[in-house]
């Protein structure tokens, strides 16, 4: 496989909400909560950001990063489950301002939290078979979690945005190789015309993270060749905190390896832009040399793996575009009547 | 404001691009077909705007109009770019009364408004505090 990251940008929205808050309105026991989920707060959207605003933010990141001129990017494809208009590309809407219009093909995707890297693997085709330059993979998402419901804890915002390229000189990090395992698993999904998601509790962890995750990350080990030790970190999706350090335990990593990429338990779950933006903070502080295992998730349910290779490039653009923590770093607290404000829980 | 009036604007609103006298080397946002300085010898031609400015003035919306109902209070100000054209711009992400005369702002890409539940939402430039 001769593909590689060109680069890449992430963007998080400023607003936070607590554990504590979310507990206190329903009663619930913070401590508790935080135990169990292994989650302080999560990002919230401001009442002017949507699935769109946070990809084209990611995407100029990732455009100031790779240096690349949006005009030779062939294809954009944004994974949302919470793309804006239900008829009407968001990719079109960050295909435009990115300033990449005309001369390319654009496309939502849609597979709950791992949309956003099913548009990496369509990208490293069609750059592999010679189709374009450079593609454009975005995950991007405002979570919904029905008020009371479990989810509100962790149902978060923010994106992440890859340019995938030939190797070469431009190239941050190759791709050497990736893997899916995909099945029919109702573990989650949200009906047409339903505001919120539904889920099956518990039946989302065994037989629906764990087991497609595992499967994905160990077809991928088998086909390199590779073994938990060849990675200097990996990246699991994270709906909450405790899951992909489990998942990494059964894999046979450890926890140092997954900590610099486990953002959730500050910026909660970020559904599509989840393990996205776990690779970017792993980059954002990986030497070239150093390989990076990077493994999504998503509910209904399906995984893609990929190994990733940091190349020296990652050095001269790794400060070309605002990190992940510079983004983490600077959130501002909020309520719950202020979430509720800004979610439209409450409309005046 | 029309889908057709919004499309045609989509340049100016999402990438602020404005125009250059090639004759006088002036910026103007948003774009115009005779340059004001050079009449008929002016030669305009598109120009992308550098994304950082100042805030020239602002005021605070505590009574919005419809559509920004859940956004008061809010800061709105006159923005001066680094080339010169000013232009209005909502300030988002912030308490309006951090924002002072002065303060330097960058361009970002944000929701500006919808018709209605069932329509075209408009995106377009804000600005955030550096």
């Amino acid at each position: 496989m001769d593909v590689g990251i060109i680069g890449y940008g992430v963007y998080i929205p400023r607003y936070r909400l607590k554990v504590e808050e979310v507990a206190r309105v329903w009663g619930d026991d913070a401590e508790r909560v935080k135990r169990g989920l292994l989650l302080e707060e999560k990002s919230v959207p401001g009442p002017d950001e949507d699935t769109a605003t946070i990809a084209v933010e990611a995407a100029c990141n990732a455009v100031k990063r790779g240096g690349v001129d949006p005009k030779e990017i062939g294809a954009i494809y944004v994974g949302s489950e919470s793309h804006p208009y239900a008829v009407k590309p968001t990719a079109t809407i960050v295909a435009e301002a990115i300033e990449a219009t005309p001369n390319l093909t654009a496309a939502d995707y849609e597979f709950a939290c791992k949309a956003g890297t099913a548009g990496i693997q369509t990208c490293m085709g069609m750059v592999e078979a010679r189709m374009m330059k450079y593609g454009m993979a975005i995950g991007a998402d405002t979570a919904q979690g029905a008020p009371g419901d479990p989810l509100e804890y962790t149902a978060a915002a923010g994106g992440g945005a890859l340019i995938i390229g030939k190797n070469g000189a431009g190239a941050l990090a190759t791709i050497e190789g990736t893997c899916s395992y995909t099945t029919d698993t109702p573990d989650f999904w949200r009906r047409e015309m339903q505001p919120y998601p539904r889920h099956g509790g518990r039946f989302t962890g065994k037989p629906a993270y764990f087991k497609h995750v595992t499967s994905a990350a160990s077809a991928l080990l088998r086909q390199l060749q590779l073994t938990s030790r060849d990675f200097a970190y990996a990246v699991f999706h994270q709906p909450n905190g405790k899951f992909p350090l489990q998942v990494a335990k059964e894999l046979g990593f450890s926890s140092e390896q997954v900590l610099p990429g486990l953002l959730v338990v500050k910026i909660g779950n970020t559904y599509s832009g989840s393990t996205m933006i776990g690779l970017a903070a792993v980059l954002d502080q990986a030497k070239p040399g150093e390989r990076i295992l990077m493994v999504s998730y998503g509910s209904g349910a399906g995984s893609d793996a990929f190994s990733v290779m940091v190349q020296d490039a990652i050095e001269t653009k790794r400060d070309m575009a605002p990190k992940v923590l510079d983004y983490v770093n600077r959130g501002i607290n909020i309520d719950y009547s202020t979430y509720a404000r800004l979610r439209r829980l409450l409309v005046r | 404001m029309g889908v057709p009036r919004f499309w045609r604007e989509i340049p100016n609103r999402y990438n602020l691009i404005g125009v250059k006298c090639k004759n006088c080397n002036r910026v103007l946002f948003p774009p115009r077909f005779i340059c004001p300085g050079c009449r008929r010898v002016g030669k305009l031609e598109p120009h992308k705007l550098k994304d950082r400015g100042k805030i020239v003035s602002f005021t605070v919306v505590h009574v919005p109009p419809n559509g920004f109902e859940g956004q008061a209070p809010y800061a709105l100000a006159i923005v001066e770019l680094e080339e010169g054209p000013r232009l209005t711009a909502q300030i988002t992400d912030c308490d309006p009364n951090q924002v002072k005369i002065g303060d330097d702002v960058e361009m970002v890409f944000r929701r500006v408004g919808q018709e209605g539940e069932d329509g075209v939402i408009y995106y377009g430039y804000k600005a955030r505090l550096v």
